[in-house]
Order: C-alpha cells, then structure tokens, then sequence
C-alpha cells in the first residue's frame, strides 16, 4: 500500500481521499509512478469503467513495474509518457476538446496532482469537482518564494532552492494557481544559522 | 435596521406586457445615481397597502450597468398573497416607493467558458440583465425560454430579434419542450448551467444535469418561494418578551415586523439564510418551507426561517 494520510495542518494544505466512481459521459485519468495503484483498485470496482476511459500516465522511477498492469486494464486510450511537461500538451488538448460530463481522476505525487489540477481549473473545471487521490513519495513541488524558481520533488526540510541557492524552509502554505507549496528563507534573520536538514513526515 | 440600504424612488412608467406581466421602472427620489448591480440581482420593493406593509424581491432586469433608473417586471398571481396584486393594482406612475440595494443570489460565475440558461415563463427576469452584462463582455451565452405561449411571454420578441442565434423558444401552446438531454449532451466543458423557474423545472434540470455528470458547483438556479398563507398560529419571541400571533395571509417574519420587532433578512424567499432564527422551545409541527437548512437542521427542530416557514402547534418560542 503506497497511501500515506498527511497530519491535519493549515487550510490551504490540500487534502486527498480515495478515487470513487462517478456517474459522466467520459473519464480522464492523469496519475504517475505509484498512482497506478488508485486506477488499478478503481477498475478492480468498476470493471466497464475502463472502456471509457483515456488514461495518461507518468511512470517516473517505477519503471514498468505499472505500465505492464495498466496495459491489461482495457483502457480505451492508455499514453504512457516521459514527463508531466511531456504529457502537458495531450492532457490540455485533451480538456479543451471534452464536453460537461467528464470526470477527471487525479492519483499519485502532489506534484503530478497540483498541475493537472491547475490545467484543469483552466479548462474551466471546479477544482472541487475534481477527484485526487496521493500515492506514493510524499516529496512535493516548492516554489523559492524569493526567486520563484520551482524545485520539484522534494522531501527534506529545510531544502536548497535550485535555482538560486537559498535554503528555503518548506511550508504547507500552498497555492493552486502555482500549483506549489511555498518554500521562505530560513536564515534571513541570522544568515548560515541554517538547521540540519530533516526528512518530511519523519 | 435589517435588510440591505434603502432607495427612495418614484414610479416613472409602467409597460404591460401581456396579460399576466407588467414592467415597473422607477428613478431615484434625491437625483443621485443608482449602484450598478450584477445580474441576477433582486431588489426588494416595499409597498404600503393599507395598514400593513409588504416586502416582496424581483429581479432587477434593467441594464446593470444603467444607473438611472431600475426596472422589474411582476407576474400577477390571483391566488398569492397579494403583493403583485398591489403593484398591478395600484401602484401608478410618480408613486412614491422603497426599494433595498441590490443583492445578488444567483450571480454569473464569470469562470464559465460559457453560460448556458434555462428560463420558464416569469424566470426569464434575472437574465434579462445577465445578458445585458455578459453582451457588455462579449461573453458566451445562450438561452431557453420556455413559455406557455406566445402572447405569454414576456420580451421574448426582443430577445429572438437582437439574439436570433443565441435565444431559442418552446411553447406549451406549440406542443414544444426543452430537449434538455441532448441540449446538455456536447456541452463544451467550462460550461455553467442556469435554470430560473418553477420549481419543477428546476428541479428537472438540476436532476439531469447531475445525472449526466455535470459537479453541482457548476448548477446555479433560483427559485423564490412566496411565503404561503397556513393555519394561523402564536410565536413568543423571548428576546422581546412578546407574544405575537401570525395571521393565515402573513409570514411569521412579518408578523415578526408588524410588532416592531426589527429581525434580520434579505432575500424573503427562503434562500439566502440571513433570517436563520434559534428555536428555545417548540411543542407542534415545523412546517419548513425553505431551502437554506440541511434536512438534518430541520429535523433537529432547534432552528426555523421565519420569511417562508410557519408552525402548526401549542408552543414556539424564539429567540428573538
């Protein structure tokens, strides 16, 4: 089981639940690495769902451990792809060019659920109306508030900023629009008075 | 004093319609200008007929953005209560009134890719002047107006010949209904969904659109309940210490009012949840009317909106 339920914090933190069937006219699956697993227990409920259903996945450094169960599922459209930023021109093609009906399922890191969320919200869909369920590494998008750079993936407080080098202390401040959390300077008020850093959740 | 701001204003004309409808336009009494509203917006117009005074909300179906004058269009209802009887009857050009600021219950969510709207007979009023808005921001807009007939519906000419392309009509009369499945079936995704109307329909629209997978947050309607007449019956307000008794033709917010009891409210219509009032005490029937509480607040009798619902029992006391 790859589910890992976060600590209640501040209201902005988003919140993830399991993915549920939903009566539509079409369904939209956006998941990768461990985000399999939802769409795969999904479909072990629901077995017609899958006829219906244009999937895009982004396996990350599962490697073919998903792709394999996933090309058994009798997805109507399965794409398997590199990257989100590869993907990001199908899943927007795609959403422009659905009808009101469709449902959308969002499964695996808060990465990957944050920006096809924001995509999504784009194409003009509530971001409340949308499903997301987490899977997998709880490393998450930070953007240096500083900067702006956005470092992805990451799992340890305080972490260095990417792009500019700050050590950036990691905050469940989070905003959609960005699709990130925002990561603050942590020795502003005492420069290299820096803590070691921690792995999140631990 | 409850309620939104007051404008004082006169009459300045008044258009019949058809039949049933009747347009009112009023201009402020001080000269300034009106605020612009939203569409969608109601007023609430205050009329003095005889002793008692009626608080009734229309639509604003002017022009937003036209600070001169406002305008509301009133369907007569003979078994009402007789609101729109008074403003049919005997409400004339250069009548003194009271109208409350806009407020607005069933706004655009300018979010939408486009606004898809659902009118049945006197429900075409808010979006009379959402249109005017959305045209104003070239916005994607189409309606469907039902009616019961030609002759009964009110501005439909006026829309088919400034929108042929986006207004679309169904009368009873030519056996013709909003094919609501397949309407709603294709619709681009962004797409919003608007119904004004009689209960019925709203409650079709609401239904299928659910049914075919559109989120709820994307369904807007507005439906306002008139308080219906019921047995009368007596309510202590703790709070004031008074025992008022409310009559078969009068809401319990009226006669709430009519004692001098100044109590929250903006909508009148069981909607918007500014008259939520605490029960202290209650040995009878609750006869909810509203659609602001869960069932569950209803159930648990402890809280009742007093501009729609009414009691049927031995003892009500409120804290008011």
């Amino acid at each position: 089981m790859s589910n890992f339920s976060f600590p209640e914090s501040i209201k902005s933190r988003p919140t993830y639940a399991r993915l549920e069937p939903r009566a539509g006219k079409s369904y939209l699956f956006v998941a990768d690495a461990e985000g399999a697993e939802a769409i795969i227990d999904l479909a072990s409920n629901d077995k017609s769902l899958m006829s219906k259903s244009h999937v895009i996945y982004i396996p990350k450094n599962t490697g073919k451990k998903y792709t394999l169960q996933l090309e058994k599922l009798n997805i109507n459209q399965l794409y398997i792809g590199p990257s989100y930023s590869a993907a990001q021109s199908r899943l927007r093609h795609t959403l422009v060019s659905s009808h009101m009906g469709l449902q959308l399922y969002l499964s695996g890191t808060e990465g990957l659920i944050g920006q096809a969320q924001r995509d999504a919200m784009v194409a003009g869909i509530p971001h409340t109306a949308i499903q997301s369920e987490h899977r997998g590494s709880i490393g998450r998008r930070m953007q240096c508030v500083h900067c702006k750079g956005i470092t992805e993936d990451v799992d340890i407080d305080p972490y260095v900023c990417s792009h500019c080098g700050l050590s950036l202390f990691v905050r469940d401040h989070y905003s959609r629009r960005l699709a990130a959390f925002q990561g603050v300077c942590i020795d502003a008020e005492e420069p290299g008075n820096i803590p070691t850093a921690v792995e999140l959740y631990k | 004093m409850s309620g939104s701001e007051k404008i004082n204003v006169k009459v300045s004309k008044i258009v019949l319609l058809n039949d049933l409808v009747t347009r009112f336009e009023f201009k402020r009494i001080d000269g300034e200008l009106f605020p612009t509203f939203s569409g969608g917006a109601h007023t609430i117009v205050e009329m003095k007929d005889g002793g008692i005074t009626r608080r009734n909300p229309y639509s604003l179906m002017s022009d937003p953005m036209d600070q001169h004058s406002y305008a509301i269009s009133v369907r007569r209802d003979d078994e009402g209560r007789g609101g729109s009887l008074f403003m049919h009857n005997n409400v004339k050009v250069s009548d003194d009134m009271v109208l409350s600021y806009p407020v607005n219950l069933f706004s655009l969510d300018l979010r939408a890719k486009k606004h898809l709207m659902i009118a049945g007979g006197i429900g075409i009023t808010p979006f009379m002047a959402q249109i005017k808005q959305l045209d104003r921001s070239h916005g994607n807009w189409e309606l469907h107006y039902s009616a019961r007939s030609p002759s009964l519906s009110a501005y439909a000419d006026d829309l088919v010949s400034m929108h042929p392309n986006d207004v679309h009509m169904y009368y009873d009369s030519e056996n013709k209904s909003i094919d609501l499945e397949n309407l709603l079936d294709g619709q681009p995704l962004g797409t919003h969904l608007y119904i004004c109307g009689p209960k019925g329909m709203i409650d079709w629209a609401v239904g299928q659109a659910v049914n075919l997978g559109w989120p709820n947050e994307v369904i807007h309607y507005e439906e306002f309940l008139a308080p219906k007449p019921g047995k009368p019956f007596q309510v202590m307000l703790s709070a004031s210490n008074k025992l008022v008794s409310v009559g078969e033709t009068e809401s319990l917010l009226e006669a709430i009012e009519r004692e001098g009891v100044d109590a929250p409210y903006l909508c009148r219509g069981g909607a918007c949840g500014q008259c939520e009032t605490v029960v202290i005490e209650a040995e009878g029937e609750f006869i909810h009317m509203d659609h602001w509480l869960e069932d569950k607040e209803k159930l648990s009798r402890k809280k009742i909106m007093p501009c729609v619902s009414r009691f049927d029992g031995k003892t009500l006391v409120l804290d008011r």
